[in-house]
């Protein structure tokens, strides 16, 4: 069965360690918050200028200064700092951020990642993915396998406009867990009762399958 | 003591002119300059580049500038949520600017700082690389990256006093701070103008010297965009 996004941000959870300085992004990789460890002390980043990021509020807490990269309404923990876009970037690119969490739209065997434009289509734009991919010692990608198409999304190279190069570690999809390194996806876990064949029919890259790949658990 | 107090919005705005370069505080649409949006629609100028890191939404924030198309530039790192926005761009009316949003951050601090360029790996092997100077500094490669150039800086604080001093609160801060330092011209609205010396100095994020103007806002909505909360 393939990994519901639930299950998805739950394998990359396991990366987490103790006092790590953790950003994740919008989507499933907000859901990664959800799975810290009993005990173990995460912080989380928010790159429009929060340290510490608590839980959503309850009703009656709700503050519209207090908000996510999301623009999602949170709250803080004791501990919590506010500072402004600059110094958020400045914890970016200086590299003390632990651990990066993003979605993407493609990704390419040499780690290459394009998650902000479709053209002609879709202009959103980067926010601050650039920053974050260029920076980061420490970026795995959460998404789809394949897109709405069936098309798969781990690509020899990207088709869409770039939005870094040679930067990502590790994918996680509902299918399987890969790691990124040597031109390859080398594929380290698989999503459990999928087969290698269903992956290797999705993967468009150069793809590594060990012998003996174990099967996550839950 | 310098008094930079103003009378409102509108007195805050009067010389913004068409055509001129503006910064407009905010992420989303926390902590945007929201009295000073509506003057700039009441007063009608037009042409402006606007820089802001987002466009805000359809009837909110920059978003009701573009409805009335006063808007010739948008220099951003995120526009979505924003359907006629993203009507104006695909049809050619609007130009529009992305740049990431750390970028945009630095760019402000740097004008602020004095700082004519600065180095940053976001953006090497992307489009936003075109034609931009590249240096390898210890085996990685950087973009040259310019202080921006706005004739305003339009922002929103929390509370400050009639010397321009700001202070900003929770993640209402973001790009306001750096912003406030920016502009030939910096124009403050704050939710609460209090009396000079009653700000702890300790505590102060914007000293006066870079405000301009600066008057006391109302009737803040102070809207949110994804409004989530927890059962309990």
């Amino acid at each position: 069965m393939a990994l519901t996004k639930e299950q998805i941000a739950q394998r990359i959870a396991r990366e987490l360690q103790n006092g790590f300085y953790v950003n994740l992004g919008i989507g499933i990789p907000t859901l990664v918050a959800n799975y810290i460890p009993q005990g173990m002390n995460v912080v989380l980043q928010s790159e429009n200028g929060l340290l510490g990021m608590g839980p959503f509020p309850y009703e009656n807490e709700v503050d519209a200064d207090i908000i996510n990269a999301g623009k999602q309404t949170i709250t803080t923990l004791p501990g919590t700092s506010f500072f402004d876009s600059a110094m958020s970037f400045g914890m970016i690119r200086s590299q003390r951020i632990d651990l990066t969490v993003l979605g993407a739209m493609e990704v390419s065997e040499n780690g290459d990642i394009a998650n902000w434009k479709i053209p002609g289509k879709m202009v959103k734009g980067m926010g601050g993915a650039m920053d974050l991919v260029a920076s980061a010692k420490n970026i795995v990608v959460a998404m789809m396998q394949t897109n709405p198409k069936g098309e798969s999304k781990l690509l020899p190279a990207c088709t869409l406009p770039l939005t870094g190069q040679k930067c990502i570690k590790k994918v996680c999809t509902e299918l399987g867990y890969y790691e990124i390194k040597d031109g390859a996806f080398h594929l380290i876990e698989l999503a459990p009762g999928v087969t290698v064949n269903e992956i290797k029919a999705k993967t468009a890259g150069k793809l590594v399958v060990p012998d003996g790949v174990r099967e996550m658990t839950f | 003591m310098i008094n930079k107090t103003v009378a409102n919005a509108d007195e805050a705005v009067k010389d913004i002119f068409d055509n001129a370069t503006l910064m407009l505080g905010g992420f989303g649409l926390c902590g945007i300059p929201e009295n000073c949006i509506a003057a700039l629609i009441r007063k009608g100028v037009r042409g402006l580049t606007c820089i802001s890191n987002n466009a805000g939404v359809d009837d909110f924030g920059i978003g009701l500038m573009l409805k009335t198309k006063q808007v010739k530039k948008m220099i951003s790192s995120y526009v979505g949520e924003n359907a006629e926005f993203e009507r104006q761009l695909l049809s050619g009316e609007l130009e529009v600017e992305l740049i990431p949003q750390g970028t945009l951050a630095t760019r402000c601090m740097m004008a602020g700082y004095g700082i004519p360029a600065f180095y940053t790996p976001a953006g090497v092997g992307t489009e936003v690389a075109n034609q931009k100077e590249t240096r390898n500094f210890k085996g990685k490669e950087y973009l040259m990256e310019h202080a921006f150039d706005a004739d305003f800086a339009i922002v929103k604080a929390w509370k400050g006093d009639a010397a321009g001093n700001l202070v900003f609160r929770g993640t209402a801060r973001n790009f306001n701070p750096l912003m406030a330092m920016a502009g030939k011209i910096t124009i403050a609205e704050v939710e609460e103008l209090v009396e000079v010396g009653e700000l702890d100095p300790n505590e102060i994020h914007t000293p006066g010297i870079y405000v301009n103007r600066i008057f006391k806002g109302e009737n803040y909505e102070k809207r949110i965009e994804q409004r989530t909360i927890r059962k309990g």
